[in-house]
């Protein structure tokens, strides 16, 4: 059914259509709206059975999320940016476990320097935890993840992270076509454990595990995410059927195939390059994007296999390793690395700056004429970073970095972009 | 004949549940006890938290016809109970994290909630270090919830596992290795402590009791009075270690015992916030006699003994005894 | 496409007022993305709201730059922030106020947009007047309505009563229906005076 909402509302009526049997979590920026919703659905009684737990911070919201799984609830939660921080030891110890736990992270920026608006460097910091990790287009694509998400996580016993943007679409207002009940419960059966706390036939969880069995254990996580290359596209064939449309998958490509150049990202920005890539097209340039859906597992083949006729790829990526460069794009490279063409990476969208058609274009420009270096900060301002630079030459005492910049750049409140 | 008759355990022990009758005695005394801490383990010889375990989740087995889950801090309990590829627990156990063991055991009870199944009741276990320090957050969290779970702190007053660090719960004066016997004060700094059981009594929750390894009929009716009630509940547990606290393995009972007859230890149950019933100290002895057969009290003891020390830590027994009204009145 | 751009201050009801214009569009079978420009939450303080409406679906995900219409939910704010940032030089402005352009100091300013598409409604004093609050966002809308073509004053009136409930949505459908006609009647009277 279509409607026009909130894309944490479209996120919380998909998950609770999943039948969550626990709902644990903790406020933050920007994931607030989708936890209340759901919140109201379980007390007006919508939504059950389903327990709703406040929890008193995120490492306890993911840590009950473990002890509900382990004992074979069907388990969601929700978090962003510092709040996926504070959870990092639990995020570690659910995946360890091989517990089908889904959460949503609605990218935000890490601090320091505070800052609440979105980017991918929260979910990033965890790409090596051994979640699955899915990035959704748009609202639709969002609500369409979850459903999978609980799919996929189930039938493998991994525990999965949907990424959707934070504010962006979280709380955008658009068009999106809503389940029905009974289709998600013919794409999502109950939950069926692989391993449960269960005093009939009593199992330890959790035991420790030396050097002689380590890396074992820890090589089953990473088969487990190489399955999941090879049943996502089957899940996502099968939600087709059962719900209509496409969703999911490793990747989706725009206009690529006859390409010289491909750009890549991940999440909302696709939005806007698409539209960039039709006005390049209608001037003559052969360009194409690339959405990359699962980022973990890392979908190499078919990255390969969508990237072999292209000439030239330009990443742009809201994240950044400080003290090298891209991440997404170093990914993209190792997964081409005996390929001759280049990887450019551009590190755009940090901390909320817009992605503009504008900047986009110019930048597309750039790369097609070969005139783009390997990494670039797309509209960084080369005068506030001197004007920094030059001030700490120049006194020991020059303070904090983040209040010198603001006070260069202005008043806040007047700006539009 | 219906006169009550009161048994003192003295010296050898030997009197006791052999003249009760059988529905007197103790799960311990049963040999169809569950053993949900089974033999094999590693834990040192004379562990107090080894005996405190398997008495109390026996006891909790006991009380809920086998139907519970338990969960577990990272620790020595659970660092010696699961070996790889072994196991002790003859009981459906996980193990997640230092910090949170109380939110780990919210998430098992919401599920047996949620799937209808509330006679399954939810034991959450840790010691010391994951109770009051790291995992204090996750606790308070779940006492104010008033989840239905059962926190036992096995307190052996220092992280142990790790090398004999110190924890909030160290006593004043103790030796561990962050807090050396060097300087002008030796051993932990006399703080004002972090009292766990009165903090949970902050939270009102319906039931909080100490207890020790000492006393065995204690433990198991504090573990079964738990048992009988819905809503968070606390049990903290003194644990002596022969390691950490460089006493002999077979003093690990008569420690806990002196612990509790100096006063440094009160042992107590309290409802709702208020202190409902206290165990009577019957013989008081000095604190000297608990410190002295403990190597992390050594210092204070030798040719130049450390009196102000000692009577400072008299003091602070003084103070419980008054508190708690552990003596009986003179006669 | 086209693009709306909201101005006012927190607490004004400026993003509820850019999602219901979002739904008015959607109840016209039209595709639209509503979206604020995102702060902390905080009363008082210059808060930015935007709409794009349009036949197909929006893959865009830009602040909206150059502006269509511009609807000004609170005048205090036209010599404080930049409002008027890149709107189209046939575009619309609509203003929450009793005064016209002239006494709000912009009849300089406005010289070279077409003056059919600059309009003024007292909205704030109709939301006072019908819902008891002042909270000028779905006057605006029915306002925004009379301005042709994009939306009905029907489905403004939906879309307020999908978003409010009882007495309130009656007091803001009845609030959007007066300004739709204070707009029409002064569209009205520019192009007779004009032609």
């Amino acid at each position: 059914m279509l409607e026009q909402c909130e894309g944490s509302h479209a996120v919380a009526v998909a998950v609770a259509m999943c039948r969550p049997e626990v709902i644990c979590a903790y406020p933050i920026s920007p994931q607030t709206h989708i936890v209340e919703g759901l919140g109201e659905m379980v007390k007006d009684g919508s939504l059950e059975p389903c327990e709703f737990i406040n929890v008193e911070s995120e490492f306890a919201a993911m840590s009950v999320a473990i002890g509900a799984s382990a004992a074979g609830a069907r388990a969601y939660t929700a978090t962003a940016s510092q709040g996926l921080l504070f959870m990092a030891e639990a995020v570690y110890n659910a995946s360890g476990l091989g517990l089908p736990i889904v959460m949503t992270v609605a990218n935000r920026a890490i601090g320091a320097p505070i800052n609440i608006w979105n980017d991918h460097t929260d979910s990033m910091t965890m790409r090596d935890a051994g979640w699955i990790q899915l990035f959704a287009e748009s609202n639709q694509a969002a609500l369409d993840l979850h459903i999978q998400a609980f799919r996929i996580a189930e039938e493998l016993s991994l525990p999965v992270m949907v990424c959707m943007d934070g504010f962006i679409l979280t709380h955008a207002f658009e068009r999106v076509d809503l389940p029905e009940q009974a289709q998600v419960d013919r794409f999502l059966p109950p939950y069926a454990p692989r391993q449960v706390l269960d005093p009939n036939e009593p199992v330890s969880i959790g035991a420790m595990v030396g050097p002689e069995a380590f890396t074992e254990v820890r090589y089953l996580a990473h088969a487990k995410q190489l399955q999941a290359l090879e049943l996502m596209p089957l899940v996502a064939q099968e939600f087709r059927q059962v719900f209509g449309r496409d969703a999911g998958g490793l990747i989706s490509s725009y206009r690529s195939d006859d390409a010289d150049t491909i750009v890549i990202a991940l999440g909302s920005v696709l939005g806007t390059i698409k539209d960039t890539v039709d006005d390049l097209r209608d001037a003559g340039h052969r360009i194409g994007a690339i959405g990359i859906t699962s980022f973990r597992p890392f979908p190499i083949a078919a990255l390969r296999s969508a990237l072999s006729q292209a000439q030239r790829v330009v990443v742009v990526e809201k994240c950044f390793a400080v003290g090298i460069g891209g991440i997404v794009s170093r990914d993209v490279r190792m997964a081409l690395r005996d390929r001759p063409q280049p990887v450019l990476a551009v590190v755009a969208g940090l901390g909320g700056r817009a992605i503009t058609k504008r900047s986009l274009q110019r930048l597309f420009l750039d790369a097609m004429a070969d005139k783009l270096e390997s990494l670039t900060f797309l509209d960084l301002d080369w005068s506030i970073v001197n004007r920094v630079l030059e001030r700490e030459k120049n006194q020991r005492r020059s303070g904090p970095v983040a209040e010198g910049v603001l006070r260069d750049v202005g008043s806040v409140a007047s700006r539009i972009g | 004949m219906d006169a009550l008759v009161k048994f003192y355990q003295t010296g050898t022990f030997t009197v006791g549940n052999r003249l009760l009758a059988p529905r007197q005695r103790t799960v311990q005394a049963n040999t169809e006890r569950t053993n949900s801490l089974n033999s094999g383990h590693r834990a040192c010889q004379g562990c107090g938290e080894a005996l405190g375990a398997r008495y109390a989740i026996d006891a909790a087995m006991n009380a809920t016809q086998g139907q519970m889950i338990a969960a577990n801090a990272t620790g020595c309990l659970e660092v010696f109970s699961t070996p790889y590829p072994e196991t002790s627990w003859q009981i459906p156990w996980i193990h997640s994290l230092f910090g949170n063991v109380a939110a780990v055991a919210t998430g098992i009870a919401a599920a047996m909630r949620v799937k209808g199944r509330e006679n399954v009741r939810v034991v959450a276990q840790g010691g010391d270090g994951g109770t009051t320090d790291i995992g204090f957050g996750c606790l308070s969290g779940m006492f104010e919830r008033n989840d239905d779970v059962l926190y036992i702190c096995y307190d052996n007053e220092a992280y142990m596992n790790t090398g004999v660090q110190r924890s909030s719960a160290t006593p004043a004066a103790a030796r561990t290795a962050t807090t050396p016997a060097l300087g002008p004060h030796p051993g932990n700094t006399f703080g004002q402590g972090k009292n766990l059981p009165r903090i949970a009594m902050a939270h009102e929750i319906p039931y909080v009791a100490t207890a020790t390894v000492a006393d065995l009929h204690d433990l198991e009716r504090k573990v079964r009075t738990a048992m009988a009630i819905r809503g968070a509940r606390y049990i903290h547990i003194l644990v002596p270690c022969p390691l950490g606290w460089g006493s002999a393995s077979n003093d690990t009972i008569r420690l806990a015992r002196l612990a509790q007859e100096s006063g440094l230890f009160p042992v107590f149950e309290a409802m709702f916030g208020e202190v409902s019933q206290v165990s009577k100290i019957r013989r008081r002895v000095p604190v000297e006699e608990y410190l002295k057969p403990q190597r992390r009290f050594a210092h204070l003891f030798g040719k130049e003994p450390d009196l102000a020390t000692i009577a400072r830590l008299q003091a602070g027994a003084d103070r419980n005894i008054l508190r708690y009204g552990l003596l009986e009145p003179m006669e | 496409m086209f693009e709306v751009r909201i101005h006012g201050r927190g607490g004004q009801g400026v993003v509820t007022g850019a999602e219901m214009l979002s739904v008015a569009a959607f109840l016209g079978g039209k595709h639209a993305q509503a979206f604020p420009s995102f702060g902390s939450e905080r009363t008082g303080a210059p808060v930015v709201a935007f709409c794009r409406i349009a036949d197909s679906p929006i893959r865009l995900r830009e602040p909206i730059m150059a502006p269509d219409a511009l609807i000004i939910q609170d005048p205090t704010l036209l010599h404080q922030v930049d409002v008027f940032s890149g709107l189209k030089p046939d575009g619309y402005i609509l203003i929450n106020t009793a005064k016209t352009f002239e006494a709000l100091g912009l009849s300089d300013f406005v010289k070279g947009f077409r003056p059919e598409r600059l309009l003024t409604v007292p909205a704030t004093e109709l939301a006072l007047k019908h819902v008891g609050r002042p909270l000028p966002n779905a006057a605006l809308l029915g306002a925004f309505a009379a301005l042709g073509g994009l939306i009905t004053i029907d489905a403004v009136c939906s879309a307020i009563e999908s978003r409010f409930d009882g007495v309130v949505a009656r007091g803001n459908v009845a609030a959007a229906a007066e300004a739709y006609r204070i707009v029409l009647e002064q569209e009205h009277l520019a192009e007779i005076h004009h032609a």
